[in-house]
């Protein structure tokens, strides 16, 4: 009964092709919020969503062949993102003091 | 086809990726937002890396959303709310989603990666002791890199944050 059950779980087990589909999804939306959104925090969040999509594609392949080099890139991935997040954030909260805004398209004095 | 778990996982992920972006107030969106990295670190636990997972864990969803959420809150007035939204760009967004989803879907499928692919689904795992030890030896000099630009991008975050008002004030009352 129990080798059954895992015969058929191993069956039912996931392929590289659906993480990898996952992921896919993932990026499409990250790039959707970042043509259609003009609020600052959310082209965060849409950069942070495409970040994790690549990480979960190292991850993946990481666990196809066998090679630990996809985990550590995707480890140095992660710590890189948090710095981005931190810069990002003072960025947004320094343009909000400047301009009461934080729409991108109100951020006026830079434009070419 | 896919497991059970992996398609709930698939569902928690790309559904609460898509509140993040369009839920009315962005409080609620960075809470999505959180629970969208914590679904990609079940992902991580499916794929047998239980270290990258709780990397994620730590760093995304214990600093990363809670730093946006304090943000969101500094943030918060009247401009959020007001949502400018245009409907052209809106809908140039969804076609430019499709148009990637639907070219790359299908140069996935049709590539040598649908089907049995190496090792996935084996019983042999990555062991992260073998993530250490890349760590301290083909990928020493990234690290000491790393950690620079962290402290680096850390200062500078500072550094921008900074309110040379209030500290003017501070020091005229001193």
């Amino acid at each position: 009964m129990r080798l059954r059950a895992e015969r058929m779980w191993s069956n039912n087990m996931s392929e590289l092709i659906d993480f990898l589909i996952v992921s896919l999804v993932l990026v499409a939306i990250g790039i959707y919020g970042l043509v259609a959104k003009r609020n600052a925090i959310r082209m965060l969040f849409s950069i942070e969503i495409i970040v994790n999509a690549a990480n979960l594609v190292l991850v993946a392949f990481s666990r196809g062949l066998l090679n630990a080099q996809g985990q550590t890139v995707a480890l140095f991935s992660i710590a890189i993102a948090a710095a981005e997040v931190a810069v990002g954030l003072g960025l947004i909260i320094v343009a909000y003091r400047l301009y009461k805004e934080i729409d991108v398209a109100e951020f006026r004095s830079m434009r070419g | 086809m896919a497991d059970p778990i992996f398609i709930a996982v698939a569902a928690l992920t790309v559904g609460t990726a898509i509140i993040a972006l369009e839920a009315r107030e962005l409080i609620y969106g960075a809470v999505a937002l959180a629970i969208s990295l914590l679904g990609i670190a079940g992902f991580f636990l499916l794929l047998d890396a239980p270290f990258v997972a709780m990397f994620q864990i730590a760093v995304y969803v214990g600093a990363v959303a809670v730093l946006i959420i304090f943000t969101v809150m500094l943030v918060r007035t009247q401009a959020l709310f007001t949502t400018k939204e245009d409907k052209k760009r809106k809908g140039a967004g969804i076609a430019l989603m499709l148009i990637i989803m639907a070219s790359l879907g299908a140069l996935m499928l049709s590539s040598g990666l649908n089907g049995q692919f190496g090792n996935f689904g084996g019983s042999q795992t990555v062991n992260f002791t073998q993530i250490g030890q890349l760590m301290v030896t083909y990928y020493a000099p990234a690290l000491i890199i790393m950690g620079l630009t962290l402290a680096g991008a850390v200062i500078a975050a500072l550094a921008l944050a900074r309110r040379e008002d209030v500290e003017q004030q501070h020091e005229r009352a001193d």
